[in-house]
Order: structure tokens, then sequence, then C-alpha cells
């Protein structure tokens, strides 16, 4: 599995000269392997991966993690949208009443957007999730409903023996319920346990967090302490907050981590960044 | 073990905050969480007790009617929502673990998580009585 970021950004995109490390756009991921094609979500980094789509790929599979706006803000510039030689599938979180395509056609609809997903060329087809596992291709995904507002997924994404879980929203003090000792009282871990890479929500720094509770983010600490817990191999911290720069990321990184002893790789995630996973 | 799902994991977390009573178990009805308040009146740890079959549960705390008759698993609240998934009340008398006979009022609710899943049920209780 090929992992490429596209965008890492929380909130919303924050262009500008602070932000050339780990880049302004925000939640998009592509997941390559062999001919299948996969994308999480689609903030504004989704413009860039489809200019430099490979032309021979003709399906798509867009798996939103959940329908806040840094997550689909892009879709509407995804050109593979609008080429009817490309079928484009749409997964996305089920809830309890509103179908997924409604949810969906909110953005696709004046006066936030001129298109309807009518007049697509080729209506995307539309898979529910809720807790559940199916195949793309050769990839297994596993889909599991994390704690964050709204109805939001975290996903689990394996290929032969390389498992990449991808969790963009979280917050975990809340969805569980001895954080971080009992995992099976802990959400999201079943989509990250033993992963081989894991990107975790890690907005704030611990101090910020007592002040955003309830909001539906991790703080970087937290984001260690399970990605430690779940016993990953590599954890890139996601979710930047857009009135970080650059530097400030690193100094938060740096203070969050001194005095640990970690037998894992932590990293800040950073657009551009691509993981290959044997 | 594997992990439970959000609304369980969330249905704990909102019983364990709780000062009332309360009782979360799995869609067969074992029982997963109790609180501090329902400690206080089973006289029982949950820590010490960990979880519990429903035969268990239904059975140890010798659930009887205002004349002293046993009451089977079946009349209890909490045990026909897991066997209807519907809401249902009673009240009843039980013995705590440390001897005393009480009378304890109970809620239960089936707990329908997104996607209308059954993911388990829950119940408050309220003592009503001492004898
Ligand atoms: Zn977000
Ligand atoms: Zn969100």
């Amino acid at each position: 599995m090929k992992i490429k970021v596209w965008g890492c950004r929380g909130s919303l995109p924050t262009p500008g000269p602070e932000n050339t490390i780990y880049g302004g756009n925000t939640s998009c991921i592509q997941v390559t392997h062999g001919e299948t094609c996969i994308i999480l979500d689609g903030g504004s980094g989704i413009l860039r991966l489809g200019k430099y789509l490979n032309p021979n790929v003709k399906e798509i599979h867009v798996l939103f993690s959940h329908l806040h706006l840094d997550h689909t803000m892009g879709l509407g510039f995804f050109t593979p949208l609008y080429n009817p030689s490309i079928k484009v599938h749409f997964y996305g979180p089920s809830t309890s009443n509103e179908p997924l395509v409604n949810r969906l056609r909110r953005y696709f609809s004046p006066p936030l957007f001129p298109v309807r997903l009518s007049e697509l060329p080729r209506h995307p087809i539309i898979h529910e999730l809720n807790n559940c596992q199916f195949s793309i291709g050769e990839v297994q995904v596993n889909s599991e409903y994390v704690c964050h507002p709204g109805a939001t997924l975290g996903y689990r994404l394996t290929a032969g023996n390389s498992v990449f879980a991808y969790i963009s929203d979280h917050e975990l003090q809340m969805g569980s319920s001895n954080f971080p000792n009992e995992p099976e009282w802990t959400n999201g871990y079943e989509i990250a346990k033993s992963a081989d890479l894991l990107f975790h929500d890690a907005a704030y720094t611990s101090k910020e967090y007592m002040t955003k509770i309830g909001w539906g983010h991790s703080s970087v600490r937290d984001a260690i302490a399970f990605g430690k817990m779940c016993k990953v191999k590599r954890l890139a911290l996601f979710h930047h907050e857009p009135t970080r720069s650059d530097e400030q990321l690193e100094q938060m990184l740096k203070k969050s981590t001194q005095n640990l002893k970690l037998d894992f790789e932590v990293e800040l995630c950073a657009e551009g960044m691509v993981y290959e996973l044997e | 073990m594997p992990s439970q799902p959000l609304e369980l994991i969330l249905a704990r977390q909102f019983g364990d905050s709780l000062s009332m009573p309360c009782f979360l178990v799995d869609p067969d009805g074992n029982l997963l969480f109790y609180n501090e308040a329902a400690e206080s009146i089973f006289g029982l740890r949950f820590g010490e007790t960990g979880g519990m079959r429903v035969e268990e549960w239904a059975t140890v705390f010798t659930p009887s009617d205002a004349n002293g008759n046993a009451l089977v698993p079946e009349d209890l609240p909490l045990v026909k929502t897991i066997s209807t998934g519907n809401p249902a009340f009673g009240t009843f008398f039980i013995n705590s673990l440390t001897g005393e006979r009480i009378q304890i009022t109970v809620s239960s609710f089936p707990i329908m998580g997104r996607s209308n899943r059954l993911l388990g049920s829950m119940a408050m209780f309220w003592k009503t009585k001492e004898i």
C-alpha cells in the first residue's frame, strides 16, 4: 500500500509562508494498492490529487470520515467527478435518519456550490457505512464509529500483511472509560491496534485540550498514549490546528515527547509525504 | 476481548457520572458495567465482580414480589428489554448482598445506536423503600 498525504490540516485551509513544511490543505489521503485507488476524505487537498491523478485510473473510491466542511470542501473541485469515463464511489457514515446522499447534496447545491450532484456527468455511487468490513479490490476496509460530533468513522485498511489506520477527528478522552488503560473500553482501538501506520487527530496541546473538552479532538499527548496502547509501529499526528505554524508544530511535538520513552515512531504528518507499507 | 462500540462506551461514561444507580448490559444481557450508586445498593463493587452473565445477575439479588414470591428473570424489566427490545418498568424487592431487603423501581430501555443497531440495554433504578 502506498499512502500519500495531500492534506493534513484541520478545520480550515491555511496557505502561507509559515506553513510550507506541513502544508495548509485540509484532510485528503490517497491510498494506492495495485490498481486500487482509495481516497480518504475530500478536503481541499483533493484538488491537487485530482490534478496529478494517474490518467489510467478509471475507478475511484472516496471514503469520508465524516461530512464536516474541512473533509468535504474540495469535492466540487475534484476533476474526475466531471469525467464520465471515471466511476467514483462515495462512502460515508450512516446516520439513523437522513440518507448519506441527502447530506452530500447539501454541499452540492446553491448557494454553497453551483453544481448539483445530479448534474454531474456520472452520478457517484453512494455506500453507507457503519461498523462494518468490506473489500475494495485487494484492500480490506474496516470502518467503525468514533467519538466526534456528528456521525464519524475511523478506517482500517489492510492489504496483505500491512495495516494503515486513519482516525482524523477523534476525542480520545471522551470516548474512553479509563483512558489510556482499557483497550476494551477505548473507542478506536479495533481500528488502530497493531497498525503499521496510524494517522490520528492531535489538534491540541494538553493545556489547550482542557478548555476544549467536547469539541471532538485530542491532544498530542493523548494521541501518543493511544498509539502506545494500540502498539502501532508508526504514528503520524494529524489535523493540525490552522493557527499553528511549522515552527509551532515542531515545538509542540518536541514538548509533548520529551521525557517519553517510546518504542514506536512519532512524527508530524506533512503534506506531500509518502509512505510505502509492504 | 474486542473493544465495545462507541455508544456503549458513552453509555458507560454517562452512567459513571450519575448519582442514580444504573446497569449496562450487552445485547445478550451480559452485565458490562454498574456504577458506584448501584454498588452502594447491592453492596458489591464492580471492580471486584466484573461482568456477570444474565443468569447470574438476575438471580444473585433474589428478586421477589411484595408477597415474597421469587420472581423469574423474565419478570425483570431489564430482562424484558433485552428479550423484546422495548422499554420496561417495574417495582420489586431484592436482597442486597449485605442481606438487606429493599424495594427498587427500575426503568430500562434499549440502546439503539447509529444506523439503528441494537447494541445493548441500560437500566436506571431507584431505591423506593426499606423494610
Ligand atoms: Zn476535521
Ligand atoms: Zn470534524
